[in-house]
């Protein structure tokens, strides 16, 4: 609205004064040209090295491309039949739905008692809100190598508290369960306080009368928490849960770097192998980039599909 | 007044910020001793090896160019990020033009876009450019993000009231001079968290650098994961490495760590 009115404004202008002045012409220029300079370099940038790369993942995915080769045959969808065949690639695409999902369900319920502990009328409120945000920005490279320590099979300080407990030791390293476990903990570790500062956020957001309402009503602390301050969150809580799938199902530094020494291969048996290490292995230490494009290529899709999933969820929610 | 919250609740808050900072005490702890001590018997006392370890990590890997590379890389990327994303920002709050709507669509709809998976055309390209192992590598595909756009813009749309572009236009302002005296000075705080939170991002990511670098010209998270690929594993070594490698950001966030709070928790409300 507001767009064609200055513009037939401008319009007036123009018939008003038959020869504008130099000065103003460039300024029109000026008007009608910069914005496009102003925004051309994101799009440029984004489309070259985002959205381009990603394409044409799906172009090499339809090839036998070796690195380095001169002239890859084509093979068209000969990377996906073998892929869909692939056992390694299946238990690889179980890994990460099963490390994303005891990542992200403990996770947000610690963060949304974190964040109404963190909403009291605290003393060093600030000092709080840091403490707890401090994992994120830690290194995720070092926490995972920390976090490997922790969870060693020998002498590992997982094993040691469990052995005081009377629990005789798990092997974090060999067992299926226990690697997702160990895993999962070290995202759990480094997003539940950011995703606990985000609920907080939310929770200042809702309205004090509404609180003060039900305390009329003589709604009890558990019951106005479940009745009221729940529901009015769970836009927020859905947002979280978008973006921790996002990053969730592209997950590759902490089963890299889980095992000292133990390759790319997400364990002996690839018992936490995940996609992405699996799409890492196949192109750089299996130099197959056609194939490792298929595994891309499909992931992607499995991404947009599940992000999508979300978002009409989201619209209904907030609806 | 609210009445002050009980000692259950510091209690619980306690215990959880406790756990979020033991992992790092836990690596200062392991790369103060020496192998010989860990095996067993645990202790929260630290001992006197840390010097030493810290100069074996330098003779392992070359941890200065690191440091430095990985200051380099990120220090470029935050800049223009910032400025690119502002500038953008402030063309799609503040500047009318045609196609404005559609385009500022395209920027949300790639915000979900997971731009990682393109890796393998990106790596044939470097390969192709000779960047391979050089830290343009590293920095170029950086240089610009979705979100940087979006949050600029969200914020921008309010922090500056239409009247002041106008008036500037008035005077024979240019728009690059309306961007470089209103917009840019109005965009600071909004700016500044981002340009911290690019930073942090940039010198915590992983996937592309080991892809693309190599040991010899690394970044920091790249020399720390060659320090612990060797056969035998060496924790006093290489904890001390993941140690040196944590006080940089350690600093930044005991500097910066209220702005930080405040940027988490305003990209909740505006996102």
């Amino acid at each position: 609205m507001t767009a064609t009115l200055s513009k037939v404004d401008r319009g007036r202008a123009q018939e008003a004064r038959p020869r504008p002045p130099r000065r103003y012409r460039m300024s029109n220029l000026d008007a009608k040209v910069s914005p496009y300079l102003f925004v051309a370099p994101f799009f440029v940038l984004f489309i070259a090295i985002g959205l381009f790369p990603l394409l044409y993942t799906a172009y090499v995915s339809l090839f036998d491309w070796e690195i380095g080769a001169d002239d890859p045959p084509f093979v068209g969808f000969e990377n996906y039949s073998t892929l869909f065949q692939d056992d390694q690639f299946w238990n690889a695409l179980f890994n990460t739905f099963s490390i994303f999902l005891l990542s992200s369900a403990p996770q947000i319920v610690v963060a949304v008692v974190i964040a109404a502990l963190l909403n009291a009328n605290l003393r060093a409120r600030t000092g709080w809100r840091m403490g707890v945000l401090l994992p994120y920005v830690a290194s995720l490279v070092a926490l995972t190598i920390i976090f490997g320590n922790l969870f060693g099979p020998q002498y590992g300080l997982v094993n040691d508290v469990l052995g005081l407990l009377g629990i005789s030791p798990i092997d974090w390293q060999a067992s299926t369960f226990g690697s997702h476990v160990a895993i999962a903990s070290m995202v759990n570790w480094r997003w539940t306080g950011y995703n606990a500062l985000i609920i907080l956020a939310a929770m200042q957001a809702i309205p004090k009368d509404v609180y003060e309402a039900a305390l009329v009503d003589g709604a009890s602390a558990l019951r106005r928490f479940f009745s009221i301050t729940l529901p009015l969150l769970k836009p927020t809580l859905i947002f979280v849960v978008v973006t921790s799938t996002i990053g969730g199902l592209q997950i590759f530094t902490e089963p890299k770097l889980f095992e000292p020494s133990g390759g790319s291969g997400g364990g002996a048996e690839h018992q936490y192998q995940t996609v992405v290490l699996y799409l890492y292995q196949s192109a750089f230490q299996g130099y197959d980039l056609g194939y490792a494009s298929a595994i891309a290529w499909v992931l992607f899709m499995v991404v947009i599909a599940v992000a999508a999933l979300n978002f009409f969820l989201t619209r209904r929610a907030v609806k | 007044m609210m009445k002050r919250p009980s000692f259950a609740i510091y209690g619980i808050l306690g215990a959880f910020v406790l756990g979020s900072a033991f992992p790092f005490y836990w690596s200062f702890l392991v790369a103060s001793r020496d192998n010989s001590v860990l095996t067993g018997d645990f202790t929260l006392i630290p001992g006197g090896n840390f010097w030493t370890n810290s100069l074996r990590v330098f003779d392992t890997v070359p941890f200065w160019k690191a440091l430095g590379n990985s200051f380099l890389v990120s220090g470029t990327v935050t800049f223009s990020v910032v400025l690119l994303s502002t500038l953008a920002g402030f063309a799609f709050a503040k500047l009318k033009f045609r196609g404005r709507g559609v385009l500022f669509l395209f920027v949300v709809a790639t915000l979900a876009v997971p731009t990682q998976l393109g890796i393998i055309p990106l790596y044939m390209a470097m390969a192709e450019f000779g960047w391979a192992g050089e830290l343009e590598a590293v920095i170029v595909p950086n240089l610009v993000t979705a979100f940087g756009v979006f949050w600029m813009r969200q914020y921008l749309l309010d922090a500056i009231p239409d009247e002041l572009v106008e008036a500037a236009r008035m005077d024979g302002c240019s728009l690059w001079r309306a961007f470089w005296h209103v917009a840019l000075p109005a965009a600071r705080p909004a700016a500044a968290m981002l340009g911290v939170f690019t930073f942090m991002q940039s010198w915590n990511d992983f996937l592309w650098p080991l892809v693309v670098l190599n040991a010899d010209n690394p970044t920091l998270q790249v020399a720390l994961e060659k320090l612990q690929s060797g056969y035998y594993v060496d924790y006093s070594l290489v904890l001390a490495g993941t140690t040196l490698a944590t006080v940089p950001v350690l600093i930044v966030f005991l500097v910066l760590g209220r702005q930080i709070v405040a940027g988490v928790m305003q990209g909740a409300v505006k996102g």
